[in-house]
């Protein structure tokens, strides 16, 4: 394979930021960028874990002052050679530096580029690697343990302890099936339903987490709805204002919609661009709520904002509906002046409502708690297994359909050989969940998804 | 004095399973074929259990049959009792199990051979093989005659440097007290092919007349008989009974008092035994918390009184034998007529073969059976008859036959053995297979018929009986999704009878058929207008219906597996020029040369992440 290299530090401006080469020509093509202070030293001679400071040239004249960390494969990151440059952190010095790099030899890498060949030299397993993929996009502290922990491998061993159940009774199905003259005792069917349903319990059980760990690692695409006036940009401004270490902005993101991003307990909310649909106010006034209303319909939460000091009209009456069977919290606003709205119907519309007044800053901790408890997030376990994306939520929801299969096909006295068919299934998603047995599209899938530099 | 005797296309260096389906194959293709064999007297011995078929066995020889081979034929024909196997475990596991007269087997098939025009059987012991000078193979005999073929099929079984072990005692032997072949490993060794050792065994015999049968348990054969072969011949019938008795206590601390004398834990047998057939000591050890394990007293034949005693295979001195068997009940008195011994033989690490079972390296040369690595009958005869087929392909520059995985346990069986190798004698399970619930041995025929046909080694009369028997179950599967029945008292007082749901209203005839409770023979009072069809057509429609879903998922496991089989992988690939991969996948693929990326993904030691590397090397040639 080719030697490639990137930044591989985020693109801002901190106190180190560090270049990354990888391939056969690692140490080679960083020789030709990098001169060590202690003369006659060459990066090619170095063993591996070992540093050299030095300067970083580009056609003669001095970059940067930097220290080279030589890493020899197998024991690198991506299991090649791999040298680091360690820079100063200013986006321009970085970007002068990689340039250096590259026309010393290097290709630029396409993303996710160092990831996929630590998976492809055996470093890490498919799960591992989406983890790294999630620590690097990881926002919160949270969002961090948890893809920490997926890295460590929580998740494959909780597979694992799922799979080995599963194949000890598909074994113990072929021993008795392949063995007729060695009185192998008939596997009780009500033994073998238990234990399928036990594990298809521990599956549903990760699956059931899986839009919490979402939430948790890569934040909610959140829309603040209600009609004009109801509170809705001071409710926003609110979030925002409290919780200073906002905001990430999102420029250049496809998510046309996400203005800034807040942070509401360990959460990250992409809040929708109210100000934008404020801008437009007389126009949503004659074609009605009809857009906000679509938003609602694609968001992964919803704060419906109501006006307490005004009667509900069809509009809120419409909100309330449209938020049935989504995560919504209602929100009613204004509690500081004297109520007029139908609190009674609200309540009935939301399982959570939180009464704040955004003028008197009060209530928002109801909200926050409002809101943890509709993601489901207020007992979220760092520690556990988790689902980390949605090729892993697909695998282990279709070994849990197998299992289900397995135990419906035992209740209904189907042959036991016909059982052994959702065994096999219910094994085969869970190897691929992993990545023990992957297939050309998932790999790609996967790949394609990483961002550059890890 | 040398001389030279005779030119062959292709010739068969063994007589027993794989080597006549080889001889037998290669001759009704065209090919002037030889087959040579130490003993004429015993072609196609079965010189351990009087049996053939049994779990996946069973499949194998339906499979031989649809492809034309002879070994269901001839176990039809000189069976002695027959039994389905594991009925009521599931369609997918069913399994033909037959007790042989081993005689009238070996008779059989010696005079099948002697009557195949293109075939010559000789008896002579080849003793050289090496390439002549116009590339054909020369065979040297023990009495110095050279014959010289175009391709050679070794299918020398447990004869290969044969050394058997009784307890202190061992020394050179072929099976059955036969001579071994002891010379041909030298120039098989010096063609570069790798041999090693491995081991099997077999229990005693014993004489009938002195077995007390009073207190032990009887099995019978079936009263239907299914029998191995899609030919249209008289059901054959049970004309034997074999007996159950047990191993105990006593049985067991004679073993253990014994093991050191026992060449198996005296580590004085090099070769690797068959984890799937233990001797009786290996499970004694093995198995140590058991109590008992099961032994079946099966007759050897009609005309004796000889009894093979099966799961006592033992290669303990003979006068620990005669204590093990006395202890047993039943056998107390019994008189030994033959001692259980293990044999050692050499064969090949099948991983030097390729898929139509030619070795990767020498053109021109084949392997079958037990010299490949396998155990048992069946799976021999399978491997034979695919030897044969390709061996005479070759030499008519058509391309190999090869099986995948989901088409046959042939397929499964040989996939296994030139991808994954073997660590010990491979025996065919039903759990090799992934593709259990499609792999049956009752559809063997609608699986390989059609390939067996256009070979050349199904006659028109038994490819036109196929074909009417498959309009037939097209025919019915149309009216028993056309027939509704309705609803009424004495069809929902069945339902019922049957733990399963009344009707309401009128209910399609194959959705009751598709109800597990259900069979065609609880339906038929409802079912008036049921045309009289074989059972054999009945089933098809039966399980097809029963099983649709399951079906279904293993047909979608066979596209995805076929997907990954058709990407494949340039003949002159060099693995060891691919970075990426790690040093153990290079070394496997450089020996295994896989076809596929699908058959490199079975290789032990391949990971997914070193299939990736392949899969973005072959994207990017």
């Amino acid at each position: 394979m080719s030697t490639v290299a990137a930044i591989a530090t985020p693109c801002a401006a901190s106190g180190i930021g560090i270049i990354r080469i990888s391939g056969e020509d690692a140490l080679l093509i960083a020789d030709r960028v990098f001169s060590p202070f202690s003369s006659g030293t060459k990066l090619c001679d170095m063993k591996g874990y070992s540093a050299a400071y030095g300067r970083v040239f580009s056609e003669g004249k001095p970059l940067d002052e930097a220290v080279a960390l030589v890493f020899r494969a197998p024991k690198s990151y991506t299991g090649e050679d791999v040298v680091e440059l360690s820079c100063h952190g200013s986006p321009f010095v970085l970007s002068q530096v990689l340039r250096a790099v590259l026309s010393a030899g290097a290709q630029p890498a396409p993303a996710g580029e160092f990831t996929k060949r630590a998976y492809l030299n055996g470093k890490l397993d498919l799960a591992r690697a989406e983890a790294v993929m999630n620590i690097i996009g990881s926002q919160g502290e949270d969002a961090r343990c948890a893809a920490l922990n997926a890295l460590d491998g929580a998740l494959g061993k909780k597979t694992q302890a799922v799979r080995s159940v599963i194949v000890s009774a598909a074994a113990n199905m072929s021993a008795w099936v392949d063995y007729p003259d060695e009185e192998i005792p008939e596997l009780d069917r009500s033994t073998l339903a238990e234990a399928f349903s036990s594990c298809e319990n521990e599956l549903r059980t990760l699956l059931s987490g899986f839009d919490a760990g979402q939430a948790v690692l890569s934040g909610v695409d959140t829309v603040i709805a209600g009609r004009p006036n109801a509170g809705k940009s001071t409710l926003m401004n609110l979030l925002a204002g409290r919780e200073l270490s906002i905001v990430t902005p999102f420029a250049g993101t496809t998510r046309d919609i996400v203005e800034q991003s807040v942070r509401v307990g360990n959460i990250l909310l992409r809040l929708a661009d109210t100000a934008g649909l404020r801008s437009t106010e007389d126009e949503v006034e004659k074609i009605g709520v009809g857009r906000a209303f679509e938003r609602v319909g694609r968001a992964g939460l919803v704060l419906a904002v109501f006006d307490s000091a005004e009667p509900l009209n069809a509009d809120d009456m419409r909100l309330a509906q449209l938020c049935a069977g989504k995560k919504a919290v209602a929100v009613i606003n204004k509690t500081d002046l004297p109520p007029r709205a139908d609190f009674e119907y609200i309540k009935a519309h939301f399982k959570y409502v939180a009464e704040i007044s955004a003028f008197e800053d009060s209530g928002i901790d109801t909200l926050e708690n409002a809101i943890e408890a509709v993601l489901g997030t207020e007992n979220f376990d760092t520690s556990g297994a988790l689902l980390t994306t949605e090729r892993q939520r697909m695998c282990c929801e279709k070994a849990a359909d197998c299992l289900n299969e397995a135990v419906d096909a035992l209740s209904s006295g189907m042959t036991l050989d016909a059982v052994n068919v959702s065994c096999d299934g219910a094994i085969a998603a869970l190897l691929e969940l992993t990545g023990e047995s992957v297939s050309e599209t998932v790999v790609n899938e996967v790949f394609a998804q990483f961002c550059v530099g890890k | 004095m040398e001389y030279f005797a005779e030119k062959y296309d292709i010739a068969v260096i063994g007589a027993g399973h794989a080597g006549i389906e080889a001889g037998l194959a290669a001759a009704r293709l065209g090919c002037k074929t030889a087959v040579f064999t130490i003993n004429l007297d015993w072609v196609g011995n079965l010189p351990c259990n009087p049996s053939i078929g049994g779990t996946s066995k069973g499949h194998l020889v339906r499979e031989i049959d649809a492809l034309g081979g002879e070994m269901a034929r001839a176990a039809d024909a000189t069976l002695i009792q027959m039994r389905m196997l594991n009925l009521g475990k599931g369609p997918a596991v069913h399994s033909p199990r037959a007790q042989i007269d081993r005689r009238e087997y070996s008779k059989y098939m010696k005079h099948c051979l002697e009557a195949q025009e293109n075939l010559d059987l000789r008896q002579a012991e080849i003793v050289a093989l090496e390439r002549g000078k116009d590339g054909d193979w020369l065979l040297k005999t023990k009495l110095e005659a050279v014959f010289s073929a175009g391709a050679v099929i070794l299918a020398t079984g447990t004869f290969l440097s044969g050394r058997v072990y009784v307890g202190d005692v061992s020394y050179e032997s072929g099976p059955d007290g036969m001579f071994p072949a002891a010379q041909l490993s030298q120039s098989l060794r010096r063609l570069g092919i790798p041999l090693r050792r491995f081991k099997t065994g077999t229990p005693p015999r014993i004489n009938r007349r002195s077995v007390d049968f009073s207190p032990l348990e009887a099995q019978q054969g079936d009263e239907h008989i299914v029998p191995f072969s899609f030919d249209d011949k008289p059901l054959p019938q049970n004309l034997a009974v074999c007996h159950i008795t047990y191993t105990n206590a006593e049985t067991k601390r004679i073993i253990n008092e014994n093991l050191d004398r026992s060449p198996l834990y005296a580590h004085k047998i090099e070769g690797v035994g068959p984890r799937y057939c233990p001797s009786i000591e290996d499970k004694i050890v093995r198995f140590a918390d058991k109590e008992r394990h099961q032994l079946f007293l099966e007759p050897c034949g009609l005309d004796t009184e000889e009894i093979y005693v099966q799961g006592l295979s033992s290669s303990m001195p003979e006068d620990v034998q005669l204590k093990i068997i006395h202890s047993i009940t039943g056998l107390e008195h019994c008189k030994v007529m033959r001692t259980a011994y293990a044999i050692e033989y050499d064969c090949v690490d099948p991983l030097a073969l390729s898929p139509s079972l030619e070795f990767q390296e020498i053109s021109g040369l084949f392997g079958a059976g037990q010299f490949n690595g396998s155990s048992g009958y069946e799976e021999a005869a399978a491997q034979g008859l695919v030897a044969g087929i390709n061996a005479a392909l070759k030499l008519k520059g058509e391309d190999a036959f090869v099986l995948d995985r989901a088409s046959s346990y042939i397929g499964t069986l040989i996939d296994d053995l030139v991808t994954k190798g073997c660590s010990d004698p491979y025996r065919m399970m039903t759990s090799r297979s992934e593709y259990r619930l499609i792999l049956r041995q009752d559809n063997a025929d609608f699986r390989l018929m059609d390939k067996g046909y256009a070979l050349g080694l199904i006659s028109e009369e038994k490819y036109n009986r196929f074909l009417e028997k498959k309009a037939l179950v097209e025919q019915e599967n149309r009216r028993v999704q056309k027939t509704v029945l309705a609803p009424c008292e004495q069809l929902n007082a069945v339902l019922e009878q049957n733990n399963t749901a009344p009707l309401a209203t009128g209910a399609p005839l194959s959705e009751l058929l598709r109800r597990p409770q259900l069979s065609y023979e609880v339906l038929a009072p409802f079912d008036k207008n049921r045309p009289d069809l074989p059972a054999e057509v009945f089933e098809q429609v039966e399980i097809g219906i029963k099983y649709e879903g399951y079906i279904t998922r293993q047909q979608a496991a066979i596209d995805e597996m076929r997907r990954l089989e058709a990407k494949l992988i340039p003949e002159d690939t060099d693995f060891n020029l691919i970075s990426g991969l790690r040093l153990e996948a290079r070394e496997k693929l450089s020996r295994v040369r896989p076809r596929s990326v699908g058959q490199a993904s079975r290789i032990s030691g391949v990971t997914p992440a070193d299939i990736s590397v392949l899969l973005i090397y072959l994207a990017r040639k």
